[in-house]
């Protein structure tokens, strides 16, 4: 029982980093109908932001600030930083190809992704970045019931994940720009002719998506603390598989997608083998791709002609 | 009132539209001329001479370096190929297909080689070929099928995850069968009755007879039936059904022609170098297929082998740092000529650029000797010219990635800029190309080269969607 209670703990540790990450990919596939292969790239750049932004406050061991400080400008940074990042790419290399066939912006997209990780290689090396979160944020601290350790780092990712996705629920559902999302993610041309600017709506649904990607980053820092130029590709594969199996284009659908699949990889790891936990995770999305095309939470949508 | 004969007509309206193969034909300059003498020259005969041509490269040739690069650029050109059918003609992107070139070696590899049972099995070549080919295409058909209720971006998808799991199999699963990481070695080489092909001539010519055969049997297909259908299901599926085109049908079979290409060329490959190891058919190797095709033109076979036969080619080139200084520095220039118009404007860009270097270097030194105490690191002439013209700080890394940034930046900004202030940024950015190239670019050569992938398919995406070779798509709305 312990065990069992431990691997839902873990799981929904790394399952609110993958819904984070999902909801990115669904907003942009929601107004743009694009695949945003690059967002996992985002992410990892994320995690380097937090990273260097920690090393800037002293580094793990010396900090000069108190830890709450360092926290906020580390989440601060990151968001900032990936939402421009995500803005860049979007006014550079995916507006240009907005009346194209469907098929191009995704080879760009494919390239964008690829030139990142490897610009971050060039950039910072192919060795792997350490938080060392324990040494700020001891493991000690947090709640420790019946042999389950709930560490204060994995409270504070899991409480920060649902702040963000109720804030972006709120946003998506009550605010002007909301809205404007929702009528161009229905019909671009539509919303264009009743005086929504387009283009400021996508650059801002990048801006938020990318955002929670960078604050996604940071917190898999906090929580894995291994941060290296590849880690966005498989982060980004499973992120994209609980957006799918959420029904992809749908914001509640997403966290749900990215907590099952946070906990299907946790559960494989505990009960199965960590060997077999992408296989695992991957097998799932084929099922799902093959069973319920459109997730479990989307609705099918007729095409019109 | 003029009749659409003496005024050409508004572009863009339906009659411009139709006149567009004219338009192309008529085309004034040498270019078009050239295009015209080799249109009067037959495709078959075309494909002859060049295929001679190419053969004779391994006699000219004492290296077998220079080979054994022909022998990858071949297999690359094959595998674009097969990619152009799926993803250029029927316009469905299979990001899994690497994992039927794995597929192909890894099931060649199986079938000759101790790997299996206590002494191995060591089919005859052509049926191994076979036997695998055959799979490879059922395989495709099989992951095709989703693409009957999956449409559009769905498909994407599923053969994305296929070629994860693809890789992730051959590593994790079963390490005894597929020898995990480490993969299978001790192959036997291609053997056709009897006839052993050892040498990296042989297989050159292996597979150029390969390359050649595929091509021409594309180019009937194209011109057949399922090749209009292919063209058809790309363009609109739903008109393709409207006009009783049996679309999932000719896209299933886009599939699996596809998967068998794939496959094909990968059992010559585990021949070649005696070994199947999972990190060739990763996602790397999937971009790579990717930039020959989209830079060559998708949705053209010669196209396809021509951009495979770049990419190979300067991917190799950037392996020394002095052919890749000629190689970046030509490009350059290239593309100024090609670009900047009129000639006044091209020669005061690069005198300045020229100026702006020496002044530069001039500024820099006297503020600290240590920023110019570095050699530029392209060797050659290249670099020794360079030596006073551009800055090279003793410690160039953190210089280097800083301009790197800076350089990425201002290349956005200059796509964004028209006119005067574009020519006038393009100096410094000209500039700190260079110091980018010598301080870091040069001296990572493998991530250099996967950097140049990415960007192929980001610029030719943006600026010349149908790639060196591919016509205009011209639509009609």
């Amino acid at each position: 029982m312990t065990f069992f209670l431990q691997q839902v703990v873990d799981g929904l540790t790394t399952g609110s980093v993958y819904a984070l990450i999902a909801l990115g990919y669904s907003m942009v596939y929601g107004v743009l109908k694009l695949l945003n292969f690059a967002h996992g790239d985002i992410y990892m750049v994320g995690a380097f932001i937090g990273y260097f932004v920690l090393q800037a406050f002293g580094g793990a061991t010396a900090l000069v600030a108190p830890v709450a400080v360092v926290l906020i400008a580390m989440f601060a940074a990151a968001a900032l930083g990936a939402g421009l990042l995500g803005v860049g790419i979007e006014r550079f290399a995916y507006r240009p190809l907005r009346e194209s066939p469907r098929i191009a912006p995704l080879i760009t997209a494919l390239g964008v992704s690829f030139f990142l990780e490897n610009a971050v290689l060039l950039l910072f090396g192919s060795e792997t970045r350490l938080y060392s979160t324990s040494s700020f944020i001891p493991f000690s601290t947090g709640v420790h019931v019946a042999g389950v350790n709930i560490s204060l780092v994995r409270i504070l990712v899991v409480v920060l994940a649902a702040v963000l996705m109720v804030g972006l629920r709120v946003l998506v559902e009550r605010t002007r720009l909301g809205k404007a999302m929702r009528a161009v993610a229905f019909d671009r041309e539509a919303a264009e002719m009743m005086g929504i600017q387009v283009d400021r709506t996508i650059s801002a649904t990048f801006f938020i998506g990318s955002a929670l990607a960078g604050v996604a980053g940071v917190m898999a820092g906090l929580v894995f603390d291994q941060v290296f130029s590849l880690m966005g590709f498989i982060a980004g594969l499973k992120a994209f598989t609980a957006a799918v199996v959420g029904g992809i284009g749908n914001v509640p659908g997403a966290m749900l997608g990215g907590l099952l699949i946070g906990l299907a990889e946790s559960f494989a790891t505990g009960y199965i083998s960590s060997t077999f936990q992408n296989l695992i995770v991957f097998g799932i999305l084929i099922g799902v791709m093959l069973l319920r095309p459109n997730g479990l939470l989307g609705r099918a949508t007729l095409q019109k002609v | 009132m003029s009749t659409p004969n003496d005024a050409p007509p508004r572009i863009g309206v339906d009659e411009w539209v139709a006149r567009s193969g004219e338009r192309r034909d008529r085309g004034s300059g040498p270019s078009a001329a050239i295009v015209r003498a080799l249109e009067r020259v037959g495709w078959w005969q075309r494909l002859a001479v060049i295929a001679a041509i190419v053969a004779l490269f391994p006699l000219l040739t004492s290296s077998d370096y220079a080979v054994r690069v022909g022998v990858n650029t071949l297999l690359l050109a094959t595998l674009a190929l097969g990619l152009n059918v799926v993803v250029g003609w029927t316009g469905l992107l299979d990001l899994g297909y690497v994992a039927f070139y794995g597929f192909g070696a890894y099931g060649f590899a199986l079938l000759s080689s101790n790997q299996l049972g206590s002494s191995g099995i060591h089919l005859p070549s052509l049926l191994a070929i076979v036997i695998v080919v055959v799979a490879a295409a059922l395989l495709g058909l099989l992951l095709g099928l989703p693409s009957r209720r999956l449409q559009g971006d769905y498909l994407a998808i599923v053969t994305l995850f296929f070629g994860q799991i693809f890789v992730e199999t051959v590593t994790n699963v079963a390490p005894k069968v597929t020898g995990g990481p480490n993969g299978v070695v001790g192959i036997d080489p291609l053997n056709f009755f009897g006839l052993e092909v050892t040498t990296t001539r042989g297989y050159f010519y292996v597979l150029l007879i390969v390359t050649v055969v595929i091509m021409g049997a594309l180019h009937l297909i194209d011109s057949s039936r399922t090749g209009r259908g292919w063209r058809a299901v790309r363009e609109d599926p739903l008109a393709a059904a409207l006009m009783t085109i049996p679309v999932n049908k000719v896209k299933l079979l886009a599939f699996s022609v596809g998967a068998a290409v794939a496959a094909l060329a990968g059992t010559i490959f585990a021949a070649f170098q005696a070994g199947a190891y999972p990190t060739d058919f990763d996602t790397p190797f999937l971009i790579l297929v990717y930039a020959g095709v989209i830079l060559g033109g998708s949705g053209s076979i010669a196209g396809a082998v021509l951009g495979a036969t770049v990419v190979s080619v300067t991917l190799e080139l950037l392996r020394n740092p002095s052919q890749a200084a000629t190689l970046f520095y030509g490009l350059i220039l290239l593309t100024l000529v090609v670009r900047v118009r009129p000639w006044r404007k091209l020669g005061a860009v690069l005198a300045a650029l020229v100026a702006f270097g020496f002044a530069v270097h001039a500024v820099i030194g006297a503020i600290s000797a240590s920023a110019v105490a570095g050699h530029p690191r392209s060797g050659g002439w290249v670099g020794d010219a360079l030596g006073s013209w551009v800055v090279v700080p003793a410690d160039p890394k953190g210089p280097g990635n800083i301009a790197f940034v800076v350089l990425i930046l201002g290349l956005v900004a200059l796509v964004q800029l028209k006119g005067t202030a574009r020519t006038v940024l393009l100096v410094p950015l000209l500039y700190l190309a260079a110091f980018v190239w010598e301080t870091r670019l040069v001296a990572e050569a493998s991530i250099t080269r996967q950097i140049l992938l990415g960007a192929i398919l980001i610029v030719m995406m943006n600026a010349r969607p149908q790639g060196l070779l591919g016509s205009k798509r011209v639509e009609v709305l």
